[in-house]
């Protein structure tokens, strides 16, 4: 069989194939380079970016659960003008989507934050994040109240002429509402999930081990809940849906495809392995090729759910 | 780089203290001591993390193959602390790793002129033996050795051995001197010359009394950290320690595993 069809279309994005690289496990895209070829990842998606740098929160900040890790970062980051001076001409060498992850404190800051982004060339697309639990103002607020997520991505939309994706939390009771409240604000795409909260103590010092105290859960452990999420989503939604959580391999990939992403994102996989997002494409494509499929649009949203 | 490597032996060279020596690529050979690599202990999912070891040593061995050559090898020099490390040391020839690195920022060897103060907590001394050898070939090389007690002074004789002149301090005078390794310290930092360095490596509190010490006198200090890791490469912004200009208004956040694990003393915010 020829090269079986890999790509994918999200909001007016072009991807070579359906691997992307999760925010906040991928730095801004040059740190992964000398380990795998940029070049074959359908799309990289940045650290999130704030108005002004962001300091992050106190160590300890990483802590590894049986199949995951609690991270408590507190969102980190250079600020919008540190990108665009420094980061910006990276990634203008390479021909992959660069998709920029973004939070504000307030809901001014990501109208802000969109406008600026928008004359930005090189930036293919925006992630808005509702989701980060792990500061205080802004991110989960607008992440967990569907009226809040409506004004914020309704304003964003105001403010950005480029595709948007909204990245949604699974820490609320109904995903779906909270989907449909982003779409009808105007999002062009979903992804999810982002981290579930969790904390971890050590029994020695009877102390939470994060200094944040609680972190987000990421890894193998979130797959069956980020599987089910996603399924929910885009069963509901009519916009692409990106799958995230706990995807180490091409079968995990593929299980997301045919719950009803679109795409996928690598997160916690690239610590593990700084050239997964490479080899889970590359197992894709091998996939296609030994079942006999041409395109992997047949598999996305194939799921059997009859007895 | 990241490559696949062969355990050639690992044995426990005091209690719970284990030296793994693996086959590694030859452009090992171009790292510099105080850079560090990181390991994935099995192929599973637990641990799910990468551990990270300072390189103990580098060298060549003859392989049983003619064809082959000499091999290069890695060692690393670690303890058993919790799951990570005791998977490790269940490890023997033949089982095989993956394997990140060289990673980060190494050790600036300096004048070669001024004398070396290499200062080590336990552990600490694995990447200060890779260090030594490489300044024995130019200049003094001093070694001060802490632990609780003679089991956490290791390969002494491999030091010895360079020619490094070794003082050892445990806190219960098992071995050496009764005390901590900064008073041995002390009492040479007021005889050493304005051109010696110190190279610390250790638990935090004994880096932060080398690096009061190297203040007082005036005497250039490099130190090596410790950060809790994911991912090694500057990407997940774990294992960070503040840098001198911190403030929550002006973040001053350095990346152990890519600024560091070498830090200039001065360079950092000792609270
Ligand atoms: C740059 C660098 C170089 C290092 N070099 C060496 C070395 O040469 N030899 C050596 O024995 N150890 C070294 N360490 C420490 C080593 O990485 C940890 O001891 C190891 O990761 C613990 O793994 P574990 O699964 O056994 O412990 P875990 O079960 O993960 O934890 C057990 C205990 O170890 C602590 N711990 C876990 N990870 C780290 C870490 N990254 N740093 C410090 N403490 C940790 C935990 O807080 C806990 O108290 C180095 C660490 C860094 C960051
Ligand atoms: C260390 C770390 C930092 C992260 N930072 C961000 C971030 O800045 N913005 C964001 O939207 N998500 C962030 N995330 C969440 C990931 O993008 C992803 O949604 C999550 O880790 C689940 O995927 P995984 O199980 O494949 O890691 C971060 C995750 C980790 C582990
Ligand atoms: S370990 Fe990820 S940034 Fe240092």
């Amino acid at each position: 069989m020829t090269h079986p069809n890999l790509s994918v279309d999200i909001a007016g994005i072009k991807l070579r194939n359906p691997v992307m690289t999760a925010s906040g496990t991928f730095g801004y895209g040059s740190e992964f380079a000398p380990y795998l070829d940029l070049e074959k990842i359908g799309a990289i998606i940045t650290k999130g970016l704030s108005i002004k740098p962001k300091a992050g929160n106190p160590t300890p900040r990483i802590v590894e659960t049986p199949g995951g890790m609690l991270n408590a970062i507190g969102l980190q980051n250079v600020g919008i003008d540190t990108f665009i001076g420094e980061k910006v001409p990276y990634l203008r060498k390479i021909s992959t989507p660069v998709i920029v992850n973004l939070y504000g404190n307030s809901l001014e800051e990501y109208g802000e934050l969109a406008s600026r982004l928008d004359g930005i060339a090189e930036v293919a697309g925006i992630e808005v994040n509702i989701s980060c639990p792990n500061v205080k103002q802004g991110g989960i607020v607008f992440g967990t109240d569907p009226k809040a997520a409506f004004e914020v991505v309704d304003l964003v939309r105001k403010n950005t002429g480029k595709p948007m994706i909204v990245k949604l939390s699974p820490n609320v009771t109904d995903v779906v509402v909270m989907a449909k409240s982003c779409v009808d604000a105007g999002a062009d795409a979903l992804s999810l999930i982002n981290t579930l909260t969790g904390m971890a103590i050590d029994l020695k010092s009877r102390r939470p081990i994060l200094a944040n105290i609680t972190g987000g859960l990421s890894g193998p452990a979130i797959k069956p809940v980020a599987l089910r999420m996603v399924w929910q989503v885009a069963r509901a939604v009519t916009v692409p849906v990106i799958g995230i959580g706990g995807i180490m391999t091409a079968v995990d990939a593929l299980e997301f495809i045919l719950a009803g992403a679109t795409a996928v994102q690598i997160g916690t996989a690239n610590f593990l392995d700084p050239s997964a997002a490479e080899t889970i494409a590359a197992g894709i494509e091998t996939y296609l090729v030994e079942n006999g499929i041409a395109d992997i649009r047949e598999l996305i949203g194939a799921l059997k759910t009859d007895r | 780089m990241q490559f696949k490597s062969m355990v050639l032996s690992n044995v426990e060279v005091s209690p719970s203290y284990f030296r793994m020596r693996m086959t590694a690529p030859p452009t090992i050979g171009s790292s510099c001591p105080g850079q560090f690599v990181m390991v994935k202990v099995n192929p599973a999912i637990d641990p799910l993390l990468r551990r990270p070891f300072g390189v103990f040593d580098l060298g060549t061995f003859e392989t049983e193959f003619t064809d082959c050559g000499r091999q290069t090898y890695l060692e690393i020099l670690y303890k058993v602390v919790g799951k990570g490390t005791a998977m490790l040391s269940t490890l023997h020839h033949g089982d095989h790793l993956d394997i990140l690195g060289p990673l980060g920022k190494g050790f600036t060897p300096g004048d070669p002129a001024g004398e070396k103060l290499l200062v080590g907590g336990g552990v600490g001394l694995a990447p200060l033996y890779y260090l030594a050898k490489e300044l024995v070939r130019e200049s003094r090389v001093h070694l001060f050795a802490g632990g609780r007690n003679k089991e956490d002074i290791l390969c002494i004789t491999e030091f010895d051995r360079l020619g490094v002149e070794t003082y050892v301090a445990t806190d219960d005078g098992t071995l050496g001197a009764q005390g901590l390794v900064t008073e041995v310290l002390e009492q040479h930092l007021s005889r050493a010359g304005a051109n010696a360095t110190i190279y610390a490596c250790g638990p935090t509190p004994m880096l932060k009394a080398v690096a009061f010490l190297a203040e007082k006198y005036g005497i250039a200090c490099q130190v090596s950290l410790e950060g809790y890791m994911a991912c090694g490469v500057g990407a997940c912004l774990g294992c960070v320690v503040q840098g001198k200009d911190h403030s929550e208004t002006t973040p001053d956040y350095r990346c152990v595993c890519k600024d560091g694990p070498v830090f200039d003393q001065a360079d950092l915010l000792w609270s």
